[in-house]
């Protein structure tokens, strides 16, 4: 038993930080958020093929590093600190994992390469008008006819699905219902018939996009993994990529404490630092028990999901929970320690304010993950 | 990362958890479970006898080096043993104050002499302990010790008071600490004296809580006497001997603990699946962040004992106290919730309440001793985050 980081683990994060304490500036995120696609194409580049981030967790026999979840939440703990806009977690939290997750030896052969040499960028779309991050609702459907599947889809709140080269749509059967019946497409985002906008996102540091067919032609070697598996595929997905965005939170809520430290210790007011007054000072001590908690929580889980253990549903549900709460508190907090100016545009606070919403809802609202405990704990519904 | 134990672990805790099958039966039996926070009062004396009882198999001070009697276990053991004594339920320790802080201070700032007299009989559970700290007006401000002693003979004579002091009325030792130098403030001036309880010049007189039962105590030294080699550290090093102590009573047992609570959790959720009460979305929304705050707690503390012992106490370390503390004192009103108004009805007369209303009640002590939380807010602020420290009164 060692619940701790390896050498090798803390060497990858020092790394990591080093790069973006250099290149994830303020200034260096505005860029991002002006771009036509949300994020800064040079930099990402960076990132993806410089610093080999896009292959993290991609085996090394398809150009990866063939890492885990643990080294992939630690990664996000620094992103979430950096707050910069990149396609880093559509592609790899989501995509990648994916692919992973489904087991479809034949689709991971024809993307991991290309995405780990920063080629191509990925998303998943689960989600619909309405926007709850549960598959059992999706009404998107396809009918297969020899070889050649029809898809229509209409997918809402799709994480960088405006710039991305593929997408891997989630749709039903024609005819079925609830959770059987799913499967997943991968569908190149250049198909004439596949409609895509971006659409206006409060936090501008993660785009979103409405994407639509209607009868799109796709060929059977499209659909990935097992037909009618989509549901325990997703739900194994949403579970990964729940921990490392949760992560993701982590790193973000501690950037949001530490800047209303500095910011606290250096106000004078009545003469003395703002930091000085207790209600000031406990208010401080409780974002940091918040983000500790969530930190031992966040990082228990991905341990577990490395393990493949059965206590890894229930406690990624307590973390992602943990995590979403924590960070907007942190967030909110913050903003009320900074007084005035931690309203204003051009300080930094309202994006990570507005990221902590954006981030709690996306991959299941707080209590969609209670609901994973009550049924563990056999609670009436 | 890696939370699963080795075999060698693995084998370790079947090895005490058949153990604890195996003994805490018979005339132990009704032991189970009894004897803790709330109950420290029920059993004594069957408690006392378990606690030989244990010593006969080395199953006390499991952690301590093996020279000084102990088991010399790693962390990883010790951590399962207190959780599988907790799991089995087993019952409060009269020792623990004897093995997790006397014992400890003295393995690290006593003499050889006092190390040879006052451990063996803290491994045979011979010898009971109590913690002279607090007094009426050292509470959160402990450095305003007033209990006073000087030299006369080649006896330290102690006067003064001691309040909140578990087991005081049971104890055969006291660690007190207690002003030596006349005219000396806060830190300085201070010893850590071992005093023997049971001599004319000690009076314990129980405090009544609103539990109806008397787990703390009053402690009168009045001309209390001991030799002038009880003393840990030299004269005037008081304070720093008793910080030491304070740091031993953080950590490993930390994951018992969290197993009593889980069994009190659990006992909580069986409870509402009874009784129905599981169908209001409130009580279902707290069942399950009650569930998820102990996975934390769990989490931070495995985190927290996988530290190397460093100079520089870890951030998940400074927020565990506060944490359970807040965590079972909401606990205790979620339990009355419940029940409902069956949660007013006792077990019977004159006043016998029923464990979880102990529970409700004792918790509400949780948030106060061992550092309140509003010192533990001020401890996070001021040593993890370094913000100013409060300024000082005279």
């Amino acid at each position: 038993m060692r619940f701790a980081f390896t050498d090798e683990q803390k060497m990858i994060r020092e790394a990591v930080r080093g790069f973006l304490a250099e290149r994830a500036t303020a200034g260096a995120r505005a860029k991002g958020i002006a771009q036509l696609q949300g994020f800064d194409a040079a930099l990402w580049r960076e990132m993806a093929v410089d610093m080999g981030w896009a292959g993290l967790i991609i085996p090394e026999a398809h150009g990866g590093l063939g890492l885990g979840v643990v080294e992939l939440a630690a990664l996000m703990e620094e992103l979430g600190a950096a707050l910069i806009p990149s396609p880093f977690e559509s592609t790899v939290c989501l995509a990648v994992q994916l692919l992973l997750v489904s087991g479809d030896e034949k689709a991971q052969a024809e993307y991991f390469p290309r995405i780990a040499a920063g080629n191509l960028t990925a998303t998943v779309a689960v989600t619909e008008p309405g926007g709850e991050w549960n598959p059992a609702l999706i009404k998107s459907q396809y009918v297969r006819s020899g070889s050649e599947i029809r898809l229509s889809a209409v997918k809402y709140y799709v994480p960088f699905g405006d710039s991305a080269d593929v997408v891997f749509v989630a749709a039903r059967k024609q005819g079925t219902q609830g959770a059987t019946g799913l499967s997943l497409f991968a569908v190149p985002c250049d198909l004439p018939g596949l409609i895509r906008r971006a659409l206006v996102t409060m936090d501008q540091t993660r785009r979103q996009a409405a994407i639509t067919c209607n009868d799109l032609i796709l060929p059977a070697a499209s659909m990935i993994g097992e037909e009618g598996r989509g549901d325990i595929m997703l739900a194994e997905l949403t579970r990964r990529a729940s921990t490392t965005l949760a992560a993701f939170q982590v790193g973000a809520a501690q950037r949001c404490l530490d800047m209303s430290v500095d910011y606290t210790k250096g106000r004078v007011q009545f003469g003395r630092s703002v930091g000085s007054f207790q209600t000031v000072k406990h208010k401080a001590a409780d974002m940091m028990i918040g983000v500790e908690s969530a930190r031992s929580i966040v990082y228990y889980a991905a341990a577990l999901a490395d393990s493949h253990s059965d206590e890894f549903p229930e406690a990624v549900a307590a973390a992602k929970v943990t995590c979403s709460e924590t960070y907007f508190k942190v967030a909110a907090d913050a903003i009320q320690l900074h007084g005035g100016i931690g309203l204003t545009w051009e300080y930094d606070l309202h994006h990570y304010f507005k990221n902590a919403r954006a981030t709690e809802v996306f991959l299941g609202i707080p209590d969609a993950h209670r609901d994973v405990i009550a049924d563990h704990l056999q609670l009436s519904r | 990362m890696d939370l699963n134990f080795s075999k060698e672990d693995e084998s370790f805790r079947a090895e005490i958890a058949a153990w604890m099958a195996d003994n805490l039966t018979g005339r132990f039996a009704e032991l189970r479970g009894r004897g803790g926070p709330g109950d420290e009062h029920s059993f004594h004396d069957l408690r006392h006898a378990w606690e030989k009882h244990m010593a006969a198999s080395g199953w006390t001070c499991v952690g301590w080096p093996k020279d000084h009697g102990g088991r010399g276990l790693p962390i990883e053991q010790q951590v399962l043993f207190f959780e599988e004594y907790a799991r089995a339920g087993g019952p409060g320790r009269v020792g623990h104050i004897g093995e997790g802080l006397a014992g400890p201070t003295i393995s690290a700032f006593g003499t050889e002499a006092q190390k040879k007299r006052f451990l063996p009989p803290i491994v045979a559970g011979e010898e009971l302990w109590c913690q002279g700290y607090s007094e009426p007006n050292a509470g959160s401000d402990l450095a305003n010790v007033h209990t006073k002693a000087h030299l006369e003979k080649g006896e330290w004579i102690i006067d003064g008071q001691k309040t909140w002091t578990s087991l005081a009325q049971h104890a055969d030792w006291c660690f007190v600490l207690s002003r030596t130098e006349a005219g000396s403030k806060l830190h300085s001036g201070l010893s850590y004296l071992l005093v023997p309880m049971k001599q004319p010049g000690v009076t314990v007189r129980p405090i009544l809580q609103m539990t109806g039962t008397s787990e703390f105590n009053e402690v009168f030294f009045d001309g209390a006497r001991t030799s002038e080699e009880n003393i840990v550290g030299k004269p005037g090093e008081g304070w720093s001997v008793a910080m030491g102590t304070l740091a031993f009573e953080r950590g490993i047992s930390t994951l018992g603990q969290q197993m009593n609570f889980r069994n009190e959790l659990d006992a909580i959720t069986d409870i509402a699946r009874q009784n129905g009460r599981d169908r209001d979305p409130m009580i279902r929304r707290r069942l399950v962040d009650a569930w998820i705050g102990l996975k934390v707690m769990r989490a931070n503390a495995l985190r927290m004992l996988s530290k190397p012992a460093a100079a520089e106490l870890p951030r998940e370390a400074y927020i565990y106290k506060i944490s359970w503390a807040t965590w079972h004192r909401d606990l205790g009103k979620l339990a009355m919730d419940v029940l409902g108004p069956d949660a007013e009805i006792g077990e019977g007369a004159p006043y016998d309440l029923t464990a979880l209303q102990r529970l409700f009640l004792f918790v509400r002590a949780d948030t106060i001793y061992a550092g309140t939380n509003q010192i533990q807010r001020n401890i996070i602020a001021e040593r993890a985050l370094g913000m100013p420290k409060e300024p000082r009164g005279q």
